[in-house]
């Protein structure tokens, strides 16, 4: 590699790194981790900006329409030309909201949102922050999420904003509760709280992912993950048909557009840790089979076999099919019947598939086997 | 140095938001001030390298019992005038209550401290430590009769907190969802076949 570069362009890499060797390390350390930061933070933007125009194509297909096709070829800038319509619209603040609340309520919907990528891991070893309580953090910071909802339909001073927001959080506690029962099981087969330990626990292959032996969590995780990001069939929090747009109904412009990067930055972290969760993370379906593993040195057929980010991004893009799948095919649900699938249905199947998994790891049976000393 | 600038930087906010709980006239703006109040305790924990306790209580109380309050407070019809009332009225209760509070403290304090020399403060943590499994060792065999008895105590208060709130009126309709799931399209649907008609 060395020698097709140009000599001075040596020279210039060589000086840089020695420059940044010599720097303090708090500052190597700061720099690096920023740079770690952001391409996280861009990578997420750009996959939320894409999202929006493969929802709309997916969902005209589905309908028989053709969705966006005007900007740029085959209308791919179109999310451009929304987020540029959103950014140079006036912002509305309602006379008698809570001013305050009312600017910071996107916000504090979108920080949790991003700041839960910090334990994320993409592969074997690019995590911001490998902490080994990543899955309660991951827990804590979703839970967090619900202000933002909560306060943009109070700070509004709109009935419908209110209702609106009053339905998002007692859908979000209830379904909470199943999540977090769902991830007890995935914590007790895991080991560990760690979202890389959790991912290094499942590798080997398709069989020995968590879907199989967790099947009726997964289940749960992944439909209270469509609740808790207020998607279709459970966006009673938005209800355009009864309540208008619900906790959002007076945003406009920059404020809306926050809301709205935050709801499908959402649903990109949902699909992600699904994915790691009950799908291996970045490890590869195919690992563990000898009549494959010849493969593993052929430059692009081999990342079949070996596991990485583009496993994990596969596995996050089927997730979020699944979303828009969802959004074209169900009909809202009744909120009584939100309320009761939630706590009768989701919460005691959660319990039980725990007690099975204490007894299995008792008598030594499947993945829990070595928790039962 | 880094640390205990740290420490009063995040403990200066915390006074500061809970001074905001008692002072702001709002309700939900004091619910807010008690989100704030909780979130720099968890960052003190977390300073203190009890990174499980400052999690959970991110968890439960800012991720849960603050939702409930904030759900709560949002219904109540704000009244100004009567919250500064009250305010005048139980200040006295108040105040006694914190220095009480604060001679406990600083009794206990000054109970541990005693034999504590030094300004070495907290001992390092060995390489591999997980503080949350340390919490479960201790809390599932040294502690479980109290553990356990914490948490039936708690499953009865949701017990009694539902019967007293469930009051059984008469006339009351309520959904029968066996019945509305076990519904087939031909029990409430008739397609009828007709010829078309012919035009007049």
């Amino acid at each position: 590699m060395a020698d097709l570069m140009p000599q001075f362009v040596v020279n210039w890499v060589n000086w840089g790194m020695g420059v940044f060797y010599s720097l303090p390390e708090w500052v190597q350390y700061l720099t690096i981790t920023t740079w770690k930061i952001l391409f996280v933070l861009i990578a997420v933007i750009l996959i939320v900006a894409f999202s929006t125009y493969f929802e709309r194509k997916v969902i005209g297909s589905m309908q028989a329409r053709v969705g966006p096709n005007r900007v740029g070829p085959l209308g791919l800038g179109q999310p451009f030309a929304d987020v540029i319509k959103l950014l140079i619209k006036e912002v509305v603040v309602p006379a008698k909201s809570s001013r305050f609340l009312f600017v910071i309520a996107p916000l504090l919907s979108l920080i949790p949102a991003l700041a839960t990528w910090a334990v994320i891991p993409l592969n074997d070893w690019y995590v911001i922050a490998d902490i080994n309580a990543g899955l309660l953090y991951v827990l804590a910071l979703t839970s967090v999420g619900v202000y933002g909802v909560i306060l943009a339909g109070w700070a509004t001073n709109s009935k419908y904003a209110l209702l609106g927001a009053m339905r998002s959080a007692a859908q979000i506690v209830a379904y909470e509760i199943a999540m977090g029962f769902a991830l007890v099981g995935v914590l007790m087969a895991g080991g560990s709280l760690n979202l890389g330990e959790i991912v290094r626990a499942q590798e080997g292959g398709f069989s020995q992912w968590f879907l199989l032996p967790l099947f009726p969590l997964f289940v749960v995780y992944w439909v209270s993950g469509v609740a808790e990001t207020n998607r279709a069939p459970f966006d009673v929090a938005e209800g355009e048909s009864e309540i208008v747009a619900g906790f959002h109904v007076e945003y406009s412009g920059v404020a809306f557009a926050i809301f709205f990067l935050a709801e499908y930055a959402n649903m990109v972290l949902i699909s992600t840790l699904t994915a790691i969760f009950f799908l291996g993370g970045w490890a590869s379906p195919f690992e563990g089979l000898a009549f494959l593993a010849p493969l593993a040195g052929i430059p692009v057929i081999g990342l079949l076999v070996t596991g990485g980010l583009h496993w994990l991004f596969i596995k996050m893009c089927i997730f979020m099919y699944t979303f828009f799948w969802f959004r074209a095919t169900f009909p809202r649900y009744r909120y009584d019947q939100i309320m009761r699938l939630g706590w009768k249905v989701f919460i005691p199947v959660t319990i039980v598939w725990i007690a099975v998994e204490g007894v299995m790891a008792w008598f030594q049976v499947g993945p829990w086997a070595g928790l039962g000393g | 140095m880094f640390q205990s600038v740290l420490f009063y930087l995040f403990a200066l906010i915390l006074l500061g938001a809970a001074c905001g709980v008692v002072f702001s006239r709002n309700p939900v703006h004091s619910v807010m001030f008690l989100v704030l109040t909780f979130f720099q305790s968890a960052v003190l924990w977390l300073m203190a390298e009890a990174e499980f306790l400052a999690i959970v209580l991110v968890l439960v109380y800012v991720g849960a019992v603050m939702v409930l309050f904030l759900f709560v407070v949002m219904m109540l019809e704000v009244k100004i005038e009567a919250a500064k009332r009250g305010l005048t009225r139980y200040a006295p209760l108040g105040i006694g209550i914190a220095l009480l509070m604060v001679f406990e403290l600083v009794q206990l304090i000054w109970l541990r401290g005693q034999g504590f020399s030094g300004t070495s403060g907290f001992a390092a943590t060995p390489e591999g430590y997980s503080n949350t499994k340390a919490l479960g060792a201790v809390l599932y065999t040294e502690h479980v009769y109290a553990f356990e008895i914490a948490a039936v105590i708690l499953l009865l208060a949701i017990i009694a907190a539902i019967t007293l709130t469930m009051r059984k009126r008469p006339g009351l309709k309520v959904q029968d969802i066996g019945a509305q799931v076990s519904v087939r399209a031909k029990d409430r649907v008739r397609i009828v076949k007709m010829d078309a008609e012919k035009k007049q």
